[in-house]
């Protein structure tokens, strides 16, 4: 898919795009990362300057559903950035190029930019027979996932699965699947999670690399801030109604129709960090809460494992038992205050039995 | 009263009866006694709101903004755990000026046999093994053990959790953010700090229910005073024997 060595610039203008649309692109870019004007002129001087970046995009242990999401980008579209910002030299699922022809382009890669280029991964690796469950080109994904990570600049790790496990790694996982940063441990990693991210975090990121040539501001967690800083339920439009406390009780009732908060159906959106509930989905139509369904948490670490995506309580299963804290706290409370009762019992029993001779060692004193 | 006569205080009321006191000695200081029924009145606050935050109550009709019950429900408990938290490092800090009961239940003395020796008999005593308790003016070393566990330990453990939760809300550049986050590198998913912070609660339920029959049934059946040295900070013991 092209050399890397000409500028974004270099090729818009190619492509027929007029200075004052790039201009244009600039502004945009700049205020959908939240950036002020004078960072415009910086992104502008950066894309006229700058040669693109390679980036190699590789497929693990996944669905492809971050792929699916962020060909739907619309804010940049995703055209823009495939075809101008980013110089996709490796993606098996978008490229023309397939088996040994594929697989060279990596080689050539790695060694032509090794430190220069980045590696986007989406899925996991999984380690169980060594490795074998993912195999990729004839030999175990993890391996070529390690040795691709060797000469990256950075590692963006797309996806719940290649930032946190998901499904392939919750329990019990077979296949011993594990999120990326378990194997890639010297290079910086972004994770952008999400079953799948937002279409256009993905792109902002990406742009916000390829402008600026250095990560985004990233959380404890590895998370870019600038998407992943607060949570759903932070921004949802129904948070009035958690404040007033009106829930929807069952999926048909009338608070459910009236698009009351969605807590009580065990929706997960006060613990999950993500840009769903201001980004929105889908060139921003909707996002799950607005279509009467709660958040099921699908950005955050092992959510397939937090019990059901309907129930507000977790349910915790560490006793061969599934339960919520409610029922283990008041089978514990109930068992305790039998025990009181019990020994206050016994000790009325001890008291009146020995009442008698209680007495009689006063007399004795 | 057919008591010794040593014993007497020559305290009459109307009817001639006497009133009888034994030895006693100051033993919680105003700030420990206040520290005390402050975090019972916190806990109680924070254990109820607790449940209704993780079990919401009957929704609420009409008008999102005619109401804010959540919200005060929420808020409640924040305050009350806010209050517990300050009060927490006040009677840290009341542990350098107070007298040396103040410092009990910051540390076990396990170097100590006696102490051992204290926490077996008094175990024995529990399981009716023994006649009578020993007699202590602080906490006596079972007590002691679990006001360790529960007020130095678990509480923080609560404080930390329950700031940790807090800042979620607070946002990512507070300080509650700043000084509790680490939680998150324990437990990336904040649900499972939910959980734990729930589990919490009821541990707390738990223990209550055990302090309360405790401080009853010492009260009746040991040879001191218990619930009324923690209005008056007095401790009254009934006899003077030794041991």
């Amino acid at each position: 898919m092209g050399s890397a060595t000409e500028t974004f610039y270099d090729v818009i203008r190619r492509q027929g795009i007029t200075r004052r649309s790039f201009v244009k692109f600039c502004n945009l870019t700049a205020a959908s990362l939240g950036l002020g004007p004078v960072a415009a002129t910086q992104i502008a001087q950066a894309l006229e300057t700058k040669p693109r970046i390679p980036v190699i995009w590789m497929h693990g242990l996944e669905c492809t559903c971050c792929s699916e999401s962020f060909i739907r980008s619309a804010h940049p579209l995703v055209k823009d950035v495939v075809l101008s910002m980013v110089s996709l030299d490796y993606d098996d699922t978008l490229m023309a190029a397939a088996g040994h022809q594929a697989d060279a382009i990596l080689q050539e890669t790695r060694e032509k930019y090794k430190g220069g280029y980045i590696l986007a991964v989406e899925g996991n690796p999984p380690l169980n027979e060594d490795g074998m469950y993912c195999i990729d080109g004839g030999r175990p994904f993890v391996e070529k996932l390690k040795e691709m990570a060797d000469g990256a600049m950075a590692v963006i790790a797309w996806g719940a699965c290649a930032s946190w496990g998901c499904v392939q790694a919750a329990k019990p996982n077979p296949t011993q699947a594990v999120p990326i940063d378990k194997v890639i441990r010297d290079k910086p990693i972004i994770k952008v999670p999400g079953c799948p991210p937002i279409a256009e975090v993905m792109t902002g990121v990406i742009s916000y690399i390829l402008t600026f040539g250095k990560m985004p501001e990233l959380d404890r967690q590895g998370r870019p801030k600038m998407f992943y800083s607060q949570r759903i339920h932070d921004k949802c439009y129904r948070r009035p109604h958690f404040d007033a406390g009106q829930f929807a009780e069952s999926w048909d009732d009338e608070g459910a129709r009236k698009g009351y908060c969605l807590y009580k159906m065990g929706c997960k959106g006060p613990t999950t960090y993500n840009a769903c509930s201001t980004v929105r989905w889908n060139g921003g139509v909707s996002f799950p809460i607005q279509s009467g369904h709660g958040c099921i948490g699908c950005s955050e670490e092992g959510f397939w494992d937090k019990g059901s995506f309907y129930d507000r309580l977790t349910t915790i299963r560490q006793f061969g038992i599934e339960a919520t804290a409610d029922k283990i706290g008041l089978t514990a409370a109930g068992v305790v205050v039998a025990g009181v009762a019990v020994h206050t019992a016994a000790t009325a029993v001890k008291r009146l039995t020995s009442k008698h001779d209680h007495h009689r060692r006063n007399d004795h004193q | 009263m057919a008591h010794d006569a040593k014993m007497l205080t020559g305290v009459m009321d109307a009817t001639d009866d006497v009133i009888v006191s034994g030895p006693s000695i100051y033993v919680y200081e105003a700030p420990v006694r206040l520290w005390h029924w402050g975090n019972a009145l916190c806990i109680t606050i924070l254990a109820v709101t607790g449940y209704f935050i993780g079990s919401p109550p009957p929704t609420m009709s009409g008008e999102a903004s005619d109401s804010f019950l959540f919200g005060y429900i929420r808020f409640s408990h924040f305050a009350a755990g806010q209050v517990l938290a300050v009060a927490f490092l006040a009677r840290i800090l009341w542990a350098f000026w107070g007298n040396k009961y103040s410092r009990q239940i910051f540390y076990l003395p396990v170097w100590e046999k006696t102490w051992w020796k204290g926490v077996v008999r008094e175990a024995r005593w529990y399981l009716f093994l023994e006649k009578e308790p020993y007699k202590y003016i602080g906490h006596n070393p079972l007590a002691h053990t679990a006001m360790f566990a529960m007020f130095t330990l678990f509480n923080l453990g609560m404080i930390i959790t329950g700031f940790a939760l807090y800042s979620e809300g607070a946002g990512r550049d507070s300080w509650q953010a700043k000084a509790f986050g680490w939680v998150f590198d324990i437990w990336p998913n904040s649900q499972d700090v939910h959980t734990l912070h729930h589990l919490g609660m009821w541990v707390i339920v738990i223990f209550a229910i055990v302090h309360i029959y405790a401080a009853v049934r010492e009260d009746i059946m040991s040879r001191q005073t218990m619930i009324s040295t923690m209005i008056s900070g007095e401790r009254q013991f009934r006899d003077e024997r030794e041991g």
